[in-house]
């Protein structure tokens, strides 16, 4: 995953207009080989449309797609090396899991000994061993997604595709594949190509994220970077919670109305007229709402000409009677300005 | 539930219910839901009634007429029950019928599913709603004029003096067209007088029988289920034939059910097209007119159930209802 790792997949000047609609505008994006990347976008962000267009299931209005440096617009489907897990995964219903992992084999008229055996490693990889004789329709949500990874995987695609495959997982099982994905992901070193809107998801599995808004890609970087530098107001607010401070508030703590962010879990509570430590900003408001949520609490803090901002505390010590009473309560807000981000222009 | 639906119409009305109307209701309502099984036998009774006692209860006394036999003196029916009457259906010359209707009903059902195919394919994944709509009536529209009409209709159009052999004149094909008509078995003196004539106003006839069903089965496959045997590595014609066909087979079965039985039953196509060699219609009816051999009649009919439940067996060994 360094840079000098060949590129995988390249999108050069991509645009795919739906008449009036720029679903994907000018994307120009370098993915490396075997990285697991990460596609993140609120819906209508024209992330699956990137998606699709590498997969062949559409064409762009203009630009080139790469693929291991072929040109590969204008390519269908069947002759793209790259294979996708689809969001609602769509395994063939009228065939058993082992012949719907074979599918691909089967139409390259791969031997049936072999096709056998690499469907037995491929049951393997997802912990499937034994199921193969099962339908779709006999197999829970997570089993339908394993079977639908296996099918991918079985024609060692230069690009795996998933179009936000855990989508209709319930919550444990979600975070469960999570890791299994990424796990199996450095298991056979292919390159992932994943698109979501969960930002923890991407966080949790990406080396690298693009987040996608409006059809134009707004930064690219890895989980830390995105979290503690974001580019753009989008970024910072797409990508875990941010405090926008701006205005009056703005001036009053750094001395200019210039607009900036600062993560919730950086700021501290202190009680009013205890000292504040050298060199640290801080603001005064008024507790309106405190939201318990067991591992951590999260308290919206009213601020005089200002939004409310928002601050997350742990628990470490603090019990729950003792966080709720800190409803209505006057506090100063306190946190160090290593922890102020500048935001680029884009709105 | 629908039960409760009385209540907060008659509350929206102008005039507001009475206390005792609306608790007269309501209570009739908690009744009713509080017995689901009450409530399923007040629905599925009426239609049972009539399935039970009208359609399989004729049936079951066309099945008893077949065991009965004619007196060949006097004209009567004898009610004892007898395999009499099934000795005389034995005929070569019956099973010549047979063998006729089911060969006619077996191509008209191939012709119809081979040409409603790619017309529901297209009507199912292309065509826009409004153009669906437009689909859906060109196929409809024939069947809401008189099926007897259109059969007469089409006498004309086959005749000898018809638009059909104008048209085949006017491309220089008349030589062509009188080779074909000179065939064995299927020719005759003219289109409307042959089974070649038959068999296209059959096809005619029945082609919305299966269209329908066929296009419904197509609408249900999911177009990610199409991209997926692409990305898979299929072509085109890979995926018609491994993923589209056998999610469509049901609807193609469903459809052919239809074309098939109904080709077996028909009378007034062959009456009107035919020659003087009979279909199992034809003679059902001259049985039950003119000689009024009504238990001959009966077992004349009990034989396309019997070639519809075999091709129903066969239907089912091709994994045909698995999907269902």
């Amino acid at each position: 995953m360094s840079a000098s790792s060949p590129l995988a997949v390249r999108f050069e000047h991509v645009s795919r207009h739906f008449g009036e609609v720029r679903a994907v505008d000018d994307l120009s994006l370098d993915i490396l080989d075997g990285e697991f990347f990460t596609v993140l976008g609120p819906s209508g962000s024209g992330k699956t449309t990137c998606l699709r267009l590498l997969a062949g299931f559409d064409q762009p209005t203009s630009g080139r797609i790469l693929l291991h440096g072929r040109d590969v617009t204008g390519q269908p489907p069947f002759e793209r090396e790259v294979n996708t897990v689809f969001q609602d995964y769509a395994l063939f219903p009228h065939m058993t899991v082992g012949d719907n992992i074979a599918y691909g084999l089967m139409i390259r008229k791969v031997q049936k000994q072999e096709r056998r055996r690499r469907v037995g490693e491929m049951l393997d990889l997802v912990r499937m061993l034994g199921l193969e004789q099962r339908t779709p329709a006999q197999l829970s949500g997570g089993q339908r997604q394993r079977v639908a990874l296996a099918r991918a995987l079985i024609l060692r695609p230069r690009v795996l595709l998933l179009d936000e495959p855990l989508g209709a997982l319930d919550l444990k099982l979600r975070q469960q594949m999570q890791v299994e994905l990424k796990a199996i992901q450095q298991k056979v070193g292919i390159t992932f190509l994943y698109v979501t809107h969960d930002q923890e998801e991407a966080l949790t599995m990406s080396d690298r994220i693009a987040v996608f808004n409006d059809g134009k890609v707004e930064q690219v970087g890895s989980p830390p970077e995105l979290y503690e530098s974001p580019a753009s107001q989008f970024v910072a607010g797409f990508v875990g919670v941010s405090n926008l401070i701006r205005g009056g508030v703005a001036e009053r703590i750094q001395g200019t109305p210039e607009t900036f962010s600062v993560r919730p879990e950086k700021i501290q509570i202190q009680e009013q007229g205890t000292v504040l430590p050298e060199g640290y900003c801080s603001v005064e408001g008024r507790v309106r709402e405190v939201i318990y949520l067991g591992v951590h609490t999260r308290y919206l803090v009213e601020i005089e000409g200002g939004d409310d901002l928002t601050v997350i505390q742990q628990n470490v010590e603090a019990t729950s009677m003792e966080v709720l009473a800190a409803r209505g309560r006057r506090v100063r807000l306190v946190w160090h300005p290593a922890h102020n981000r500048r935001l680029g222009r884009r709105a | 539930m629908s039960t409760m639906q009385p209540v907060s119409d008659r509350s929206a009305a102008p005039g507001p219910p009475t206390q005792a109307e609306r608790t007269a209701l309501m209570r009739l309502a908690t009744f009713l839901y509080l017995r689901p099984r009450l409530v399923l036998a007040l629905l599925l009774g009426p239609p049972l009634v009539w399935m039970v006692v009208i359609y399989l209860g004729s049936l079951v006394f066309l099945l008893i007429q077949s065991f009965f036999s004619l007196d060949p003196f006097t004209g009567q029916v004898i009610r004892v029950l007898t395999l009499a009457t099934y000795r005389d259906l034995w005929t070569p010359a019956n099973l010549d019928i047979f063998l006729r209707t089911a060969s006619m009903a077996a191509a008209v059902t191939v012709a119809t599913a081979v040409l409603a195919f790619p017309l529901a394919y297209y009507m199912a994944r292309y065509a826009s709603a409004r153009l669906k709509a437009v689909l859906y009536l060109a196929v409809l529209v024939p069947l809401w004029s008189s099926y007897l009409v259109r059969v007469y209709a089409w006498r004309l159009i086959l005749a000898k003096e018809g638009i059909i052999t104008w048209f085949v004149s006017q491309l220089h094909l008349t030589l062509a067209l009188e080779a074909v008509l000179k065939a064995p078995v299927i020719g005759g003196p003219s289109l409307s007088v042959s089974f070649m004539g038959m068999f296209i106003v059959f096809v005619y006839v029945w082609l919305p029988y299966m269209v329908l069903p066929v296009q419904a089965s197509l609408e249900r496959v999911p177009q990610s289920l199409l991209e997926a045997s692409g990305d898979l590595g299929a072509r085109p014609g890979q995926t018609l034939r491994h993923v589209i066909l056998p999610l469509a087979f049901p609807g193609v079965v469903a459809g052919s059910i239809f074309t098939f039985s109904l080709t077996l039953g028909d009378f007034v196509v062959p009456y009107s097209l035919g020659n003087s060699s009979f279909f199992i219609g034809q003679a059902v009816l001259s049985l039950t007119g003119t000689a009024f051999n009504i238990p001959l009649a009966a077992a004349f009919t009990v034989v396309p159930m019997g070639i519809m439940a075999v091709y129903l067996l066969g239907a089912r060994s091709l994994g045909a209802f698995d999907a269902l």
